[in-house]
């Protein structure tokens, strides 16, 4: 089905300067209400496939945000009609002990995930983008984790981790080193978990970066081998900052995305060994449906959005400049 | 491509099928019925939770038969089965949205918030027709009853923990299987000949992760003389930084790392123990007499093969779950409920009967030391019946009959789920840290433990 673009009308209706275009109008008025009448008749299918967008989004994505900000003000049990409380909920929550430990073990998470997750998938790209051979067939094994269920990936690397016949531990054997409580130790269970978190999504970056790196002029590295640039001169002088933008931006979900981490501690650690993996959703969780309190969880998911809301200002706010 | 004189088909075509899309994504489910649930002939239909999933063919085939015995016998009630029982995470939707079943199943851990949270119907006003009611166990009704003394459910199931082991094992490590351990000091010592026989055999586990850590400790606590929460002066206060909270710990902490018989992995909930003693690598571990058909039946092992001690010590903690009413159910729904619950779970000696010659035909466990839901002659004759058609090995579990009754049963503390989230850390650091400073802990503990009960009414 062809369909015009809405600004296509629009533009038909005035002239060049933006006036009215054919005979003048005897008053402006009623002849500018038949334009938008034939406007609105010419585009009829298209508005209302946008109302069924516009209705779609309305019900699923924004009553559920805006309903999610009022519970976070409410006292609810669902029985009977809300009661408002104020900011009774946001006090309560910054009152409990693990507020605190679930934001400091969250951004711990986000960190590191930053530190591993950050340079692996772009080191994996460079390197696939090199070589001669095989590549398509690299290419699908470091996507293949992305294919698992997140709760297959979690129950196959709790097996490697089992600090009993684990697969890490026994391979730490062969090289005679110590065996290591990976999830059970207080320092170690947030890395491990950062280990699955990079493993589990680093096949989805690493194609966003083959593309881009795809997208690099050949000539720029012609030029610059001509000029005699190392493989490492290259990385620097033309890899990196012709990858600039999308690197930012990948950065940038990257942070909204490791700060919502739940299935690896939720199936792996539980929040534990002593509290050391709570994250922020974990605890949310834990609100809602461990102690059934839906005005507590709304209002630590009213503070993670507006967290979530900054980083996502600053991503849109880069991707329209680059536009 | 659109004609001047107006909309063209395909035009129409588009918007029917926008419309059709939004009327789609905008109608929400009704379901029609009369707010009683009486229909012109004055049948009530109840929507009622607990039946078995169709993986468990036996278990649905004979709680279709009841239904279908049930209808008969109460032509003026009809039953609407679903499966499922209660699942925290989607409770408060449904109860939003209308599709909380009349009557629903729950947990003992339940009742006390729901109550609290005026999301199950008071029945009181209902209770004085069901027939047995006076009979069933005070201290099992005592979890649904709020402070004053209103009824919002009724039990239909109780366990307390004992101690579920593998008798192979027992046998292996030179142990007498029909002789388990009656003392933590006796855990100790057959944990540690268990694990000595190797091939990554445990002699003791437990749980550390999503609450089920702080619930085992809670029984440890219990056994060791202890209290996890206790009201002053009208308030609740945490109590388990006490003597019984530091044995308690001592003995994890002893059996974890100087025996090294509660293996290596930690941070263990219910279904990884389940696994391993349905592995036949556990020697021990902590559990309702429940525990042992889930075992049997999902590793597909003997009855034979296990046994159940009581608790060492002075107590256990007990459970159970039972049925409670939709807070917008009308009282006609209430009623027929009441009468679902009872004639189902809580049988008359003629049902029990029934239901017991079935389930030893079908293979449903019979001679289970629990449930126990009555209290004196009506449950004397429901064991009766019970030996009659036991199809379990019962001497297996005469440690567990034998001694049960002298350790004390004691409910969950208030708050319970929140406390366990905080003794929960207290069980981890001690399983997982062998320099756990186990005083700080429950200290640590005590203090955010505190902060919880202050909300406890």
């Amino acid at each position: 089905m062809s369909l015009q673009p809405l600004s296509t009308a629009a533009e038909k209706a005035t002239g060049e300067d933006g006036s009215p275009s054919g005979p003048a109008p005897r008053t402006g008025k009623p002849v500018g209400n038949a334009r938008l009448r034939r406007a609105v008749r010419e585009n009829l299918v298209a508005y209302l496939f946008l109302a069924a967008g516009v209705l779609c989004f309305a019900l699923f994505s924004w009553y559920p945000i805006v309903r999610g900000v009022l519970l976070g003000f409410q006292q609810v049990n669902f029985s009977e009609p809300a009661r408002w409380v104020g900011l009774d909920n946001f006090r309560r929550l910054v009152d409990d002990p693990l507020f605190l430990t679930a934001w400091q073990n969250t951004g711990y998470f986000t960190l590191l995930a930053l530190v591993f997750g950050f340079a692996a998938p772009f080191a994996t790209a460079v390197i696939l983008n090199e070589l001669r051979h095989g590549r398509s067939y690299l290419r699908m094994t470091v996507y293949l984790p992305v294919m698992l269920p997140p709760i297959v990936t979690m129950l196959l690397w709790r097996q490697f981790y089992d600090p009993g016949p684990g697969l890490f531990n026994n391979v730490l054997e062969v090289f005679q080193l110590p065996a290591q409580q990976w999830l059970e130790s207080e320092n170690l269970a947030m890395v491990s978990l950062v280990l699955v978190s990079t493993w589990a999504n680093m096949g989805t970056t690493t194609l966003i970066y083959l593309a881009a790196l795809g997208g690099i002029p050949g000539e720029l590295y012609e030029a610059a081998e001509l000029d005699g640039a190392s493989i490492r001169q290259r990385l620097w002088h033309v890899t990196i900052p012709q990858m600039r933008f999308i690197l930012m931006i990948t950065l940038l979900l990257q942070v909204i995305g490791t700060m919502q981490v739940f299935v690896e501690p939720f199936v792996l650690t539980g929040g534990g060994p002593d509290d050391a993996t709570v994250t922020v959703l974990l605890l949310l969780y834990r609100y809602a449906f461990v102690y059934n309190d839906f005005g507590l969880a709304s209002a630590m998911s009213t503070l993670l959005f507006v967290v979530l809301g900054l980083f996502s200002v600053v991503y849109l706010r880069l991707t329209r400049s680059k536009g | 491509m659109v004609g001047m004189s107006g909309i063209s088909r395909r035009q129409l075509l588009g918007s029917a099928t926008a419309v059709a899309l939004s009327l789609a994504l905008t109608a929400c489910g009704g379901s029609g019925d009369s707010p009683s649930g009486v229909d012109k002939n004055g049948v009530v239909t109840i929507s009622v939770n607990g039946m078995p999933a169709k993986t468990q063919a036996v278990d649905r085939k004979n709680f279709m038969e009841d239904v279908a015995a049930f209808e008969k016998s109460h032509p003026k009630i009809k039953i609407d089965a679903r499966e499922g029982q209660m699942d925290p995470k989607t409770f408060a939707a449904k109860l939003a949205g209308g599709q909380l079943e009349d009557v629903y199943y729950v947990y003992f851990t339940d009742p006390a918030g729901l109550i609290q949270r005026r999301q199950a119907a008071d029945i009181s006003k209902y209770t004085g027709d069901v027939p047995y009611f006076e009979d069933i166990d005070p201290a099992l009704m005592k979890v649904f009853k709020d402070a004053e003394g209103k009824t919002y459910g009724l039990p239909t199931g109780n366990y307390s923990m004992g101690l579920l082991y593998n008798r192979d094992l027992f046998a292996k490590a030179g142990l007498d299987p029909d002789k388990p351990p009656a003392t933590w000091e006796e855990v100790r010592t057959a944990a540690k000949k268990i694990s000595a026989l190797g091939d990554g055999t445990v002699g003791y586990a437990d749980y550390s992760k999503n609450n089920q850590g702080g619930w085992h400790l809670t029984s440890w606590i219990y056994s060791m003389g202890g209290e996890v929460a206790t009201k002053q002066d009208g308030r609740w206060k945490a109590a388990f930084d006490s003597e019984a909270g530091r044995k308690a710990l001592n003995a994890l902490h002893d059996m974890r790392w100087t025996d090294k018989s509660m293996g290596t992995r930690q941070l263990l909930e219910i279904a990884d123990v389940q696994k391993m003693m349905g592995a036949g690598k556990l020697g021990m571990y902590m559990a309702g007499p429940d525990n042992i058909p889930t075992i049997v039946k999902q590793f597909e092992r003997e009855y034979e093969e296990y046994g159940l001690a009581a608790l060492p010590g002075t107590a256990t903690l007990g459970g159970g779950d039972g049925f409670m009413f939709n807070p917008k159910a009308s009282p006609e729904k209430i009623k027929a409920g009441l009468q679902w619950v009872q004639w189902k779970y809580l049988r008359s000696p003629e049902r029990e009967n029934v239901d017991s010659k079935r389930s030893q035909k079908t293979g449903v466990p019979i001679g289970l030391p629990q449930p126990r839901l009555f209290a004196g002659e009506a449950q004397a004759e429901i064991d009766r019946i019970h030996e009659q058609y036991a199809n379990t090995p019962v001497k297996n579990y005469q440690p567990f009959i034998e001694r049960n009754a002298q350790v004390e049963t004691k409910v969950e503390p208030p708050n319970a789920q929140q406390l366990y989230t905080v003794l929960d850390g207290v069980m981890q650091a001690v399983l997982t840290k062998e320099d756990a400073d186990i005083d700080a802990l429950l200290a640590a503990a005590a203090k955010k433990a505190d902060t919880i009960l202050a909300s406890v009414k």
